[in-house]
């Protein structure tokens, strides 16, 4: 296997990292409004996700570069041609990212409810506008014959932009729930196992859609059988929450992610941005790709910084894989139990 | 102004913003990991308090330098996608290691020190602090190494069918000159601004007490002044650094980038031996070289440049006549990729105002700093508490001063740079040359309208949270240290535990009382 075709991997596997990990913190930041009664239930959401987001999201910033690295070709004909909305999906994550921090930093309820609608109009932006992103990229964009896009501001956004933007939100709002009901014990746990139960086959509709899409268009009989793993893991998702064992659905959720992003990617290889206008015009990986002595020396970097990676990660996911409860039985602390003062950080 | 100017200025905003934050992320940060070191040697209340005061400052600046980081990563494919697809094979990798390599140890590893509180071993505790330190000051060396290459590209041959750089050494690279010399002076320009930050805090908060005859409380009192004392030798030991390495970058400049540092000098004419300019005025802003009068130190920029009080240095005039010969006196009559410019004459001059001032900028506020620092030293010394009014505009200036200084010397970097995103590398025969001009990296297809979109957006957002920020510090820094330490005091024993401040504080220094999950998120989300 030639290194481009390695790199091309490497970065299918980054950006499904990242829908997979930020999939969830996006998806519990959408539900704060919907499963978060009370604030003491929005504060726990937040308490599941607090330490983990912020690692979470260092995927998406890899993943572009990663692409930027490896393709500066595919960098440099996806970003201009999808240039609003890419500046949307930032403005999401910045005022997402601030309001985490921020949001705690105040005991007035209005502020803290300000800052809650923030974290959630932010994630849902940003979850919506990368898989609209994904999905043009995936399925193609007005590209000219000189990487350039053709048409005004918005020729690229379609509807395959809302496929992938229902996709990515989908996934991720049951991906959220998924996660909520397995880390968290009281009422948020009942209505996310309800609410995952409720929307998990709707939800992955979109998204198995996205693969069959791309997978007719330029699909093997490989990515065929991906799809098919997908879609019957949302069966197990479904069957596996229905008798709470929130750990298998999760994982169920997480193989149809891995099994539709395989099949997207698998089938799109080896072009990296189909032209909508003429396929004399897609970008391929070969046009794309940097000289095979820097993706030599990428190669080396990920193959000792990746392994290391994951490591430390997963080690932070353990040291926080306790289920978190609304009310903390604190043994050394003589009122645990009162009720907090609005607003306040409850015990 | 066409899609250049838009995106010109939206770069500039993005990033002068961005590094307002990153300094105090950077040299906070060392601070912070060293105040909690010392607590976990010594266990004294003081340097807990101290820990999780500066931890709370650092952690809300820290944030937002996350936030609009993603910008600038980002923005290299959207409005400069023809400079991404020409130094792709360099550049990227830079970039993408550094979050690699970097970003993820910061981000994953501040995760735990924030949440790790009372939850994972005191000493592991610590060093997830120092392992997030370590991650961005890599970071900070891979985005110099990647901004060095603009300025020195090295390790690269141009590639016969596109003129594109192909990377053939990755050791060169990491280990431009360039690199090294901004790097060091980066880290310790950092350090003088979270010097400068705890001077100022800590002196106005010393003086407030003692003015309002506040009881005193040994445990606060000691934090204030040893943070002053801790900021104002960081401050002076950074100013001395940067003094160093400030010069040893000048130096690669007036051979790497000869006209960035004639028009830091306003230095028109070859001379030799060449005089320092100390003030200039009349029409600074004409770009007209010659209008342009200055008090100078004869002598002195022989020595700046090289070393000696009597080489030849040469003028902005000469040098533009040179680049003119070498690089053309005119863009290249192609309007796809040089746009409005195609055909028109090159101006190898950078704003002479810019340059000029913002170099005068950087080094008088550093100045500035380190004088403010010896003050806040000397009329601390020994016990003692200014109570004069100076005390207040001093600690005032101690803040400001270094962002200024930082925000100046990137402004002179980048802009003294101009007309050129990738300056030749003159150690390179003529016609092995790599270069790119501004002009070219600008994306083709983009229109001004999505430019502008962008430009008032980010800067709209940006200044709303810059408000914000500056509140929500203000805030903290009047509150003082319970605010930020919440562990002081036990969890839960009245609505206002938070605020309160007193001697009782240091329970919560020997640990065990702590709640870790309310307490961490008052003390970080």
């Amino acid at each position: 296997m030639d290194l481009q075709t390695v790199w091309f991997a490497a970065v299918a596997v980054l950006w499904t990292g990242f829908l997979l990990l930020e999939g969830f913190d996006f998806g519990v930041a959408a539900l704060l409004p919907v499963l978060g009664r009370k604030p003491a239930d929005r504060h726990l959401m937040l308490r599941s996700i607090g330490p983990l987001w912020d690692g979470n999201e260092v995927w998406l910033i890899t993943a572009a570069g990663a692409v930027f690295a490896a393709f500066p070709g595919w960098y440099a004909t996806w970003l201009p041609a999808l240039y609003l909305p890419f500046v949307l999906v930032l403005l999401g994550l910045i005022v997402r990212a601030v309001a985490f921090e921020w949001r705690h930093q105040s005991h007035d309820p209005r502020w803290d409810t300000s800052w809650t609608h923030v974290i959630t109009a932010g994630s849902l932006i940003a979850a919506l506008g990368v898989g609209a992103a994904l999905a043009t990229t995936t399925l193609g964009l007005p590209i000219g014959a000189d990487g350039i896009r053709v048409g005004g501001s918005f020729s690229g956004v379609g509807w395959v932009a809302l496929l992938g933007a229902a996709a990515v939100g989908g996934f991720s709002v049951v991906h959220g729930a998924l996660f909520l009901a397995l880390k968290t014990d009281g009422d948020v746990r009942l209505r996310a196992q309800a609410f995952a139960l409720h929307w998990a086959p709707v939800a992955a509709l979109p998204l198995l859609a996205w693969a069959a899409l791309v997978h007719l268009r330029y699909g093997t009989s490989v990515t065929g059988a991906l799809w098919v793993v997908g879609a019957l893991a949302v069966l197990v998702t479904w069957a596996r929450i229905k008798v709470d064992r929130e750990g298998q659905a999760f994982a169920g959720w997480a193989v149809m992610l891995v099994s539709s992003a395989a099949t997207i990617f698998g089938a799109a290889y080896p072009v990296v941005v189909p032209s909508t206008i003429d396929p004399a015009f897609d970008v391929t990986i070969a046009e794309a790709s940097v000289s095979d002595y820097t993706l030599t020396v990428m190669t080396w970097a990920a193959g000792i910084g990746l392994p290391i990676v994951l490591t430390y990660q997963a080690w932070t996911y353990w040291v926080f894989r306790q289920r978190l409860t609304a009310e903390p039985q604190h043994e050394d602390a003589p009122d645990a139990g009162r009720a907090p003062a609005p607003g306040e950080v409850p015990a | 102004m066409d899609v250049l100017d838009i995106a010109r200025w939206q770069f500039g905003i993005t990033t002068v913003y961005h590094f307002l934050m990153v300094p105090l992320t950077i040299g906070l940060g060392i601070l912070v990991a060293v105040m909690h070191t010392m607590w976990v040697r010594t266990d004294k209340p003081e340097w807990l308090r101290m820990t999780r005061f500066w931890g709370k400052i650092f952690l809300i600046n820290f944030v937002l330098g996350v936030a609009t980081g993603l910008v600038q990563e980002f923005q290299f494919g959207l409005a400069w996608s023809e400079y991404s697809r020409f130094v792709g094979d360099v550049f990227g990798s830079l970039l993408a290691l550094e979050a690699l390599l970097a970003f993820f140890l910061e981000s994953t590893f501040l995760g735990l020190w924030i949440f790790g509180w009372g939850r994972i071993p005191k000493k592991v505790h610590l060093a997830t602090l120092w392992a997030a330190v370590i991650g961005s000051t890599v970071s900070a060396y891979f985005i110099i190494a990647a901004n060095s290459w603009m300025q020195h590209p090295v390790g690269v041959v141009a590639d016969d069918a596109t003129g594109r750089p192909v990377q053939v050494d990755f050791l060169a690279v990491l280990t431009n000159n360039t690199a090294v010399a901004a790097f060091t002076h980066t880290i310790v320009a950092a350090l003088m601004v979270a010097g400068g930050l705890l001077v100022g805090v800590g002196l106005w908060h010393l003086r407030r007490r003692k003015l309002a005859g506040r009881p005193a409380d040994e445990i606060d009192h000691a934090v204030w002044r040893r943070s002053v004392r801790i900021g104002g030798w960081v401050s002076l030991a950074a100013f001395v650094l940067v003094a160093l390495t400030g010069d040893w970058q000048a130096k690669l400049m007036y051979q790497q980038q000869p006209l960035k540092m004639s028009s830091a000098e306003a230095l028109c004419e070859t001379e030799a031996p060449a005089s320092f300019s100390i003030f200039a005025w009349s029409k600074l802003g004409s770009n007209e070289c010659d209008d342009v009068h200055s008090i100078t130190v004869p002598g002195l920029l022989s020595l700046l440049a090289h070393n000696d009080f009597s080489s030849e240095v040469p003028g902005v005039n000469q040098l533009q006549e040179d680049y003119s010969e070498v690089y053309g006196a005119t863009y290249p009559d192609d309007p796809s990729r040089f746009g409005a410019l195609a055909g028109e004459p090159i101006d190898y001059q950078p704003v002479l105002a810019v340059t000029y001032w913002s170099f005068r900028l950087m080094i008088g506020m550093g100045v500035v700093s380190a004088g403010v620092a010896a003050y806040a030293l000397w009329s601390t010394r020994r016990g003692r508490v200014p109570t004069s009014r100076i005390g207040v505009y001093g600690s005032l200036a101690a803040v400001g001063a270094p962002f200024v200084a930082n925000a100046a010397g990137w402004i002179f970097t980048e802009m003294g740079r101009q007309p050129f995103v990738v300056v030749p590398n003159p150690d390179v025969p003529v016609d092995e040359q790599i270069w790119f001009f501004t002009a070219q990296a600008v994306s083709p297809g983009v229109t001004a309208g999505e430019v502008w979109t962008s430009l008032i957006a980010l800067t709209l957002v940006y200044g709303v949270l810059a408000v914000i920020e500056v509140g929500l510090l203000t805030h903290f820094i009047r509150a003082g240290i319970t605010s930020g330490d919440t562990s002081a005091t036990p969890v839960g024993t009245g609505p206002d535990d938070d605020r309160r401040e007193g001697p009782g504080g240091d329970a919560g220094g020997v640990g065990g009382r702590r709640t870790p999950g309310d307490d961490v998120l008052q003390f970080a989300y």
